[in-house]
C-alpha cells in the first residue's frame, strides 16, 4: 500500500464553528465505502487533509470512532491550504491519509479518572474523546469525567450545542470558562483556563489522568496548577503540534530528539516530553 | 566464496551487453565539468571507474532529488478530478557500477527510515529493490576517508552485491549475493579466478584498510543521555561560522530528509517528494510563525544529534554516516564531523 495516497473523500457538510468564522468543521464521507474501514481510528489521532494542487495539512481528527459513516475535522483558517479549504464547497472531493500517530492510552485509562483540559480550538481531538467515554457501550469503562474548556469569549467556543447538551448529564462534570464576556445571560465561568483548573478540577491521585491540549501559553501556566493538585508527570498526558509533511515518520522534520511527533505521538506523558529536547 | 577474474579487455563488451537487461548508471566525468557525478550510461558510455569520489553520492538513484508521486486534475469536468494517481514508473532491473562501499553501505542505512514495521516509502523501497549493486573497492582511500570507524570500509561488503577489485589490466569480481551473479552473467563475466587471485583481494584490503588515518570515536556519546548533550556548551562553538548552506545534508550519502509540494501547471498538477534539509530554517517553520529550531545553533545541533546520538540510540547499530568525508570536503567554512564526533565522545557531562 502506498502510505502517501489519500483516500478520496467529498465534503458532505460545512458549518462555521465560532463567530468570528476562523474556524469550520467540515464533515467528509469516503467516495470508496471499503476505505472508511481502512481509515479505523482511535480519539487522539490526526489525519493528512489532501488539496490536490495545494498541499496536504495535519489535523486532528474531531469525528469519534464511534460516530459511523463519516470524519470531521475543524480547521482554522491559517496559511495557504487552509485558506483554500475554508473556500471549498459542499461535494467538492478531495483526500484524507491517515489515520496517523497514536492515540490517548484508552486502555490504559481504563477504570481511571480522567480530567480534560482544553482551551481555543485545540479542543477537536477532545471533543473526540468526549464523545467516545460518553458512549453507552464505554462508560462504565471510566470513573469520574471533568472536563475545563475555555476560550477566549462564548462565540469562540467549539461545538456549542454538545458543551450544553453535556452540562445537563450527570454522568461528566462540565467546568466551561471565557477569558472575557459582556454577555449578561453567561451562565458559565468567567476566567482564564489554569485558573478554572485550579478552582474545579479534582485533586491528582494514582488513579487520575490529566489530558490536556491548548495553546503552548495556556500549557505553561496550567502544568504548575497541575503539580500543586498533586498530579504526577507520568499522569499527564499531552498532544503536540510539529510542522510535519510526511506523517509517517519518513521527512524527518517533526522529531522532538530521538522521538518522532507524527509517529511515536502525537500524545506523550509530560514524564515522556520532560526527557526531549522539547523542540516543539 | 566465488571471485570471477574480469579483463579489462572486456570490461567494455560485458558493460554494453549488460544494459540489454539492465539501465546501467555509474560514475562519469562530463565535459567542461570539475568533478564526476553518477548518471544513467547511454550505448557505447562505460563508467569511469577512476574517477576518484564523486562530489554527490549515487543516492539520487534510488531516491532522487524531485520525484513526482502523484499526477492529478483539478479540472471540474473531468471524472478524475481532485484523484491522484501514480504516474508510471520504471523498476525495471537497474545496475550502479562503480558505486563505492561506504556509498552502498549508506543505503542499507537510509532504508531503516523508508522500510519500517509500519510504512514502507515503496517510492524509494520499489527502487531498492530493482538495484544490483557493483561496487569498487576503494584502494587508495582519501585523507578524508575515515569509513574503517563506521562500520564500513574501503572493501566492505556491506549492501552490495558484486565487489570489484582493480587489478591494472583486470578486475576480480567478488560475488556476494545472487542479484550479483545474475549481473555478471548477463554481462558474460564468467571466468572463475584461481586460488591465487582470491588471496591478492585479502592483501589489498589490508593494505587500503592501513592507509585509512582518520578515525572517530561514538564509543562514549551512547552511554550519556540525550539531554546531557544536547545541553551541553560546545554547541556555540561548533556552528558559528555555519552559513546554513546545506551543502553537507545534500552530498551526504545517508540524508534522508524531504519535503512534499504540489506544482500545477493550469489544471494538471504533480505532488512531488523533494530532497529538504534540517538546515535550512524554513524545515520547522509553523504557520503561527513559531520555530522550534529557528536558529542556526539548533539546526547544526540537529544534523549532528541526528547522526551521532539519536539514530545511534533508535536503532543500536552504529552512527547514521559511512565515514565517505564528503560534507568535510565541500562545507564552505570547514566544518568537520570527526571534530565534532569527538567533541561529543569526550566531553563531560556536569554532574
Ligand atoms: C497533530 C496535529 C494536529 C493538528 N490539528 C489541528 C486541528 O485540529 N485544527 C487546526 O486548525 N489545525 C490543526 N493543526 C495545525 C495545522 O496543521 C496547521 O495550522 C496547518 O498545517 C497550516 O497549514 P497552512 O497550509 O494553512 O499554512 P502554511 O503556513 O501555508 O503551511 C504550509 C505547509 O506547512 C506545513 N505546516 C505549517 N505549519 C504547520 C503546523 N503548525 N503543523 C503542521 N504542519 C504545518 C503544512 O504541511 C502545510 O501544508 C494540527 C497540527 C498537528 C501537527
Ligand atoms: S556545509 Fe558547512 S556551512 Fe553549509 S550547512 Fe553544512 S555545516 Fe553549515
Ligand atoms: S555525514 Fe559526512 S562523512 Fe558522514 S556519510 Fe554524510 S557526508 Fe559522508
Ligand atoms: S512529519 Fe515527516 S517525519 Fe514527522
Amino acid at each position: 500500500m502506498n502510505p502517501y495516497l489519500p483516500f478520496p473523500v467529498r465534503i458532505d457538510e460545512i458549518n462555521i464553528a465560532t463567530e468570528d468564522k476562523s474556524l469550520k468543521t467540515f464533515k467528509f464521507i469516503f467516495l470508496n465505502k471499503d476505505d472508511e474501514t481502512k481509515f479505523a481510528y482511535q480519539a487522539g489521532q490526526f489525519a493528512e487533509l489532501s488539496i490536490p494542487g495545494k498541499g496536504e495539512i495535519p489535523i486532528g481528527i474531531a469525528s469519534s470512532p464511534v460516530e459511523k459513516g463519516f470524519v470531521t475535522f475543524t480547521v482554522n483558517r491559517a496559511g495557504l491550504v487552509t485558506t483554500h479549504l475554508h473556500k471549498m464547497k459542499v461535494g467538492d472531493i478531495m483526500g484524507i491519509r491517515g489515520p496517523l500517530g497514536n492515540c490517548y492510552p484508552w486502555e490504559m485509562l481504563e477504570g481511571k479518572n480522567i480530567l480534560i483540559i482544553g482551551g481555543g480550538f485545540a479542543f477537536t481531538t477532545l471533543r473526540s474523546s468526549i464523545i467516545y467515554l460518553l458512549h453507552p457501550d464505554n462508560r462504565s469503562k471510566f470513573g469520574d469525567i471533568n472536563v475545563v474548556y475555555g476560550a477566549r469569549s462564548p462565540g469562540m467556543l467549539l461545538y456549542r450545542e454538545e458543551l450544553s447538551e453535556w452540562e445537563k448529564r450527570d454522568d461528566i462534570n462540565m467546568h466551561i470558562t471565557v477569558d472575557g464576556t459582556d454577555d449578561p445571560d453567561w451562565k458559565y465561568n468567567v476566567g482564564f483556563v489554569p485558573t478554572i483548573v485550579e478552582q474545579k478540577a479534582p485533586n491528582g491521585d494514582a488513579d487520575t489522568y490529566a489530558i490536556i491540549c491548548g495553546p503552548p501559553i495556556m500549557i505553561k501556566f496550567t502544568q504548575p496548577v497541575l503539580e500543586k493538585l498533586g498530579y504526577d508527570h507520568d499522569h499527564i498526558i499531552m498532544s503536540l503540534e510539529n510542522r510535519m509533511k510526511c506523517g509517517i515518520g519518513m521527512c524527518g522534520r517533526c522529531n522532538i530528539g530521538k522521538e518522532l511527533v507524527c509517529k511515536d505521538g502525537p500524545v506523550f506523558t509530560l514524564n515522556q516530553i520532560n526527557q526531549t529536547p522539547r523542540e516543539y | 566464496m566465488k571471485v570471477i577474474k574480469i579483463d579489462k579487455k572486456e570490461w567494455t563488451s560485458g558493460i554494453e551487453q549488460v544494459k540489454n537487461a539492465y539501465r546501467v548508471f555509474g560514475p562519469i566525468k562530463e565535459e567542461n565539468k570539475e568533478f564526476s557525478a553518477f548518471k544513467e550510461l547511454g550505448k557505447g558510455v562505460t563508467p569511469d571507474l577512476s574517477a576518484t569520489d564523486t562530489r554527490l553520492s549515487p543516492k539520487g538513484i534510488i531516491f532522487p532529488q524531485s520525484e513526482a508521486m502523484f499526477e492529478f486534475t483539478t479540472d471540474s469536468t473531468s471524472d478524475d478530478c481532485n484523484l491522484m494517481n501514480v504516474p508510471e514508473k520504471d523498476y525495471s532491473p537497474r545496475a550502479i557500477v562503480g558505486i563505492r562501499p561506504y556509498d552502498a553501505a549508506a543505503f542499507t542505512l537510509v532504508k531503516k527510515n523508508f522500510d519500517t514495521p509500519e510504512y514502507r516509502d515503496n517510492y524509494w523501497v520499489d527502487a531498492y529493490d530493482a538495484c544490483t549493486f557493483i561496487g569498487l573497492a576503494v584502494s587508495s582511500p582519501s585523507i578524508l576517508d575515515f569509513s574503517t570507524s563506521t562500520k564500513s570500509g574501503p572493501f566492505d561488503e556491506t549492501g552490495l552485491d558484486v565487489l570489484l577489485c582493480d587489478l591494472d589490466d583486470h578486475f576480480l569480481a567478488k560475488v556476494i549475493s545472487e542479484k550479483g551473479e545474475t549481473f555478471l552473467k548477463a554481462a558474460g563475466f564468467t571466468n572463475i579466478a584461481d586460488e591465487k587471485d582470491v588471496q591478492k583481494i585479502d592483501i589489498l584490503k589490508k593494505e587500503a584498510e592501513d592507509k585509512i588515518q582518520s578515525r572517530v570515536f561514538f564509543d562514549k556519546i551512547q552511554s550519556y543521555s540525550i539531554l546531557d548533550i544536547y545541553e551541553a556548551n560546545f554547541w556555540e562553538d561548533i556552528s558559528f561560522a555555519c552559513i546554513n548552506c546545506g551543502t553537507c545534508t545534500y552530498v551526504c550519502p545517508t540524508c534522508w530528509c524531504f519535503d512534499i509540494q504540489d506544482e500545477m501547471q493550469g489544471k494538471t498538477g504533480q505532488r512531488f517528494k523533494n530532497w529538504d534539509s534540517c538546515m535550512f530554517p524554513l524545515f520547522t517553520l509553523h504557520t503561527t510563525g513559531h520555530n522550534p529550531r529557528g536558529t542556526k545553533l539548533q539546526r547544526v545541533r540537529q544534523r549532528f544529534m541526528h547522526k551521532l546520538k539519536y539514530f545511534l540510540d533508535k536503532y543500536n547499530d552504529g552512527i547514521m554516516c559511512v565515514g565517505c568525508g564528503r560534507c568535510i570536503r565541500f562545507c564552505p567554512v570547514n566544518i568537520d564531523i570527526r571534530r565534532v564526533c569527538d567533541t561529543m565522545n569526550s566531553f563531560e557531562p556536569a554532574k
